[in-house]
């Protein structure tokens, strides 16, 4: 065992300080004598978050089997500690050798919500890294991000001095190669970069330049160099079956947010919601064989220990080998393991397994038809029809479920007060749907659930030139909706509720900034805001005085309709989907048009020329 | 058959809590494949059950679990299987089959015995631990202590629960009545050694270490948990 960077007396009067102490079950030990580059895996926000995110440990897993590499870890400190280590200076350090992340080669940052920018900075900071790239050394650790967020990298482009673009299977190895190459030259931290920057997928934000016109929005993106690629096209594995997967994947002392074997069954989605940047950015379709993932199941299961395991995907139901896989799930229940299902489309056989799997009594029905009316859903092309959602809830309601769980977006492009209050109708027209059961076949009280977030136009999705409503209009449209559910018949049977509408307003800043946003983080996190994403700690207060003493005009990022023609921060990236398909798509938005899935009918979206998936299925 | 498994918990494992420890084991007997029972019901869950908790910060060498099984592999196949799938820090000291009709290990619990020593940087300079607290313990008539439950606060003279004592000028080893009837933690002893001496008492003074857990037999004798069972060839 290695000896802890925080002292006993530290460690014993933290909150849970099993989180800073490593050692777990499945935790790879390397002796350092044998290993000639480091890399600190990071997830910018606490422990027991971190812990739960499948993609920290592929790429845990991948690296440390490669010769000489040994990846650690490290997650945000929590408030507690926080405060500890900046009062006694003690550097951050990551949990399998406890050393300083200072120490490192890599520093690799996982960005999965825009409102952990902040987390970002206060790792950098409390690892005595210079927050600002250009700022570093040859003593500093290569600081790089990758994750969802960095399809749009440049609110956090000062920070970072590479970007991986895309799925993190394919390029790291390339990367840490011309790393060794560079250090055996005698070469400086910019030859690095230099050469890392022309390895595919990787984006230095330090070569490149945007300029702006006198309206503020963007008139060019270049890099400075000749040889410095123009535009980044994403990283993609195209043979999900036959990459890395972890067999043995950490398990946590504490409970983690996941606390059971995550079974990855494909990537991508058919659907095409036109809010959903997922959907987009992780085109095509590309599923697992099913073999494969009952031996990884099986593998997995053993190795952990865990009596939980559930299936991750964008939409499940859409895996065409969705039966034969929960079949066999279910006979792993004969051995003690409980089987948690993600949101199926529901119908007979989705009930049936459910009812096998799960109490009735205490799980609920989920939908997400993310509008109530049927016109917003043909706007955002969200497939589900009134008559299916009724359908499955009759159906279920038969088979004894009692509970259904609704979620909607308010804010949508072209909302009016009917969509709005058809969130109260649909609710009342489920617990109606309830109520003509006959009374002796009725398992008690119906009881619905409506939440609505705020919609965040995103990078990347048909919906990335839309406006986004102010706070007040987003509260004031959830009080529409509210005053509507007062009104209903079954008000007692339901429940509604929304998300902050501050936090969304940030998010929605940071989502589509560009380059000049980065002082607004810089600023916030230097104001005190760390753990933003987290309701206790976020300050709505300190983001706006960022904003403003960053001479940012929050409006222009957020509530304004962008041109047709305007070129975005983030257009230098290539994710497949093209922008003139974004644009029809934004365009039948407007004119309520639905566009079939992908298996239905290929769109050309542009995410063919990947060459596998499921553009290419059935076409042998 | 029900088995009792003793084990150790070191190092940085004093930072795990009781009921992570709990789920610990769960997902240990299921990575070393011991054929555990389970309850019947629509979450079916292992029968296992353990002695005395352990707070966070103490180390133990002698903590216990009694656990169901369908069938059983031999004591040192079990210990091997489960030491093979744990971390470093705990291991598992003994597998051992009990009596059908044998109590389980919560309620059997009658005494403990713990090691005490101090912190680095925080034994008072030229300080004799062993003589120290003999002449606390035979200089007191009563050890009155004040016990805080959820309940109620009183007033308790612990002296009668110390069974005994021994040690050097560094450590103190100390048997304590503990379980359900009268427990007694050792920094309650502590507190009232430190208030006799007139000395304040710094958090994080003492190391405390458990070292073993007993019940009575049917003598009334106490015997270490473990011995309540016998080893399976």
């Amino acid at each position: 065992m290695n000896k802890l960077a925080l002292s006993d007396e530290i460690l014993l009067q933290i909150d849970k300080p099993a989180r800073y102490i490593g050692n777990e079950v499945n935790m790879i030990r390397k002796n350092l004598s044998e290993v000639d580059v480091r890399f600190c895996m990071c997830f910018p926000d606490v422990y027991e978050i971190g812990m739960s995110h499948l993609g920290i440990q592929i790429l845990y897993d991948m690296f440390n089997k490669m010769d000489g590499v040994y990846c650690e870890r490290v997650y945000s400190p929590w408030h507690d500690l926080d405060k500890i280590m900046r009062d006694k200076k003690i550097p951050l350090f990551a949990l399998e050798t406890q050393s300083p992340v200072k120490d490192f080669d890599f520093l690799g940052i996982t960005i999965q919500y825009e409102m952990c920018y902040t987390n970002i900075l206060q790792i950098l900071d409390l690892s005595n890294i210079p927050l600002i790239a250009q700022d570093r050394t040859m003593e500093d650790p290569i600081v790089i991000g990758g994750g969802p967020c960095t399809y749009n990298p440049e609110p956090i482009a000062d920070f970072f001095d590479i970007f991986y673009i895309g799925e993190g299977e394919t390029v790291y190895k390339d990367l840490i190669e011309c790393y060794r190459k560079n250090r055996d030259n005698g070469g400086s931290r910019t030859d690095f970069l230099r050469s890392a920057a022309k390895i595919p997928g990787l984006y230095v934000p330090m070569f490149y330049k945007p300029s702006y016109n006198t309206d503020g929005t963007l008139a060019s993106f270049e890099p400075i160099y000749d040889d410095i690629p123009k535009n980044i096209t994403k990283e993609i594995v195209m043979d999900v079956s036959n990459t890395f997967y972890p067999e043995k994947p950490l398990v946590p002392f504490i409970r983690a947010t996941q606390d059971r074997v995550v079974l990855e069954i494909q990537r991508g989605c058919i659907r095409g919601c036109r809010f959903c940047q997922a959907g987009m950015i992780y085109r095509p379709v590309r599923e697992r064989n099913v073999d494969y993932l009952k031996s990884m199941a099986k593998k997995m299961l053993k190795s952990t220990g865990h009596e939980e395991i559930s299936l991750s995907s964008l939409s499940s139901s859409d895996y065409s080998k969705l039966d034969e896989l929960l079949m066999f799930l279910i006979e792993e229940k004969g051995n003690g393991v409980n089987v948690s299902l993600p949101s199926l489309r529901v119908d007979a056989f989705s009930l049936d397994v459910m009812s096998k799997v799960q109490d009735i009594r205490k799980s609920s029905l989920t939908f997400a038809p993310e509008a109530g009316s049927q016109r917003l859903r043909n706007v955002i092309n969200k497939g589900l029809t009134e008559e299916s959602i009724l359908n499955g809830c009759s159906l279920a309601f038969k088979g004894g479920w009692n509970k259904v769980k609704l979620y909607f977006m308010l804010g949508l492009p072209t909302e009016t007060r009917e969509d709005m209050e058809g969130i109260a109708l649909l609710s009342e027209k489920i617990a109606e749907c309830y109520y003509e059961i006959p009374k002796d076949k009725r398992n008690g009280k119906v009881s619905i659930t409506a939440s609505s977030s705020f919609f965040i136009p995103k990078p990347f999705t048909p919906f990335q030139w839309a406006a986004m409503c102010t706070k007040t209009e987003f509260l004031n449209r959830a009080k529409v909706v509210n005053g509507k559910f007062k009104e209903m018949l079954n008000k007692k049977s339901m429940k509604y509720n929304w998300h902050e509408a501050d936090v969304s307003v940030i998010e929605g800043l940071l989502a589509r900034g560009d380059r000049k946003v980065a002082k607004v983080v810089l600023n916030a996190y230097q104001n005190g805001c760390i753990y933003d994403a987290w309701g206790d700690s976020f300050d709505y207060g300190k983001w706006l005085k960022a904003i403003d003493d960053a001479g940012i005009n929050l409006d222009f990022y957020t509530t304004r309709e962008r041109d047709l023609d305007e070129l975005f921060p983030w257009d230098f990236i290539n994710v497949g989907v093209t922008k003139s398909f974004l644009k029809k798509e934004w365009q039948k938005a407007h004119n309520e048009e639905v566009t079939p899935n992908c298996r239905i009918k290929c769109q050309g979206c542009g995410a063919a020329v990947f060459g596998g998936g499921v553009c290419f299925e059935n076409k042998n | 058959m029900k088995i009792r498994i003793k084990f150790a918990k070191r190092g940085v494992l004093k930072f795990v809590g009781h009921l992570d420890i709990m789920r610990y084991f769960q997902k240990l007997i299921r990575r070393s494949s011991i054929d555990i029972s389970y309850s019947e019901g629509f979450n079916p869950h292992q029968k296992m059950s353990f002695a005395q908790p352990l707070g966070v910060g103490m180390l133990s060498e002698g903590e216990y679990v009694d656990i169901e099984v369908n069938t059983t592999y031999s004591s040192k196949e079990a210990i091997k299987r489960l030491n093979d799938a744990n971390v470093p820090g705990i291991e598992i000291l003994s597998y051992k089959l009990l009596d059908d009709n044998a109590g389980n290990a919560m309620a059997s619990v009658a005494a403990a015995d713990y090691e005490i020593i101090f912190r680095d940087g925080y034994k008072p300079e030229g300080f004799n631990f062993y003589e120290k607290f003999t002449e606390f313990f035979n200089n007191s008539p009563e050890v009155n202590v004040i016990k805080e439950t959820k309940k109620s606060v009183s007033r308790l003279n612990i002296k009668p629960y110390i069974y005994n004592y021994s040690g050097t000028s560094d450590t103190l080893k100390i048997r304590l009545s503990t379980g359900s009837a009268v427990n007694i933690k050792p920094e309650l002893v502590m507190d009232a050694f430190y208030r006799y001496m007139e000395l304040p008492l710094p958090d994080f003074t003492f190391i405390y270490t458990r070292l073993e857990v007993y019940g009575n037999d049917s003598c009334n004798n106490l015997i270490p948990l473990m011995d309540f069972g016998k080893d399976i060839l």
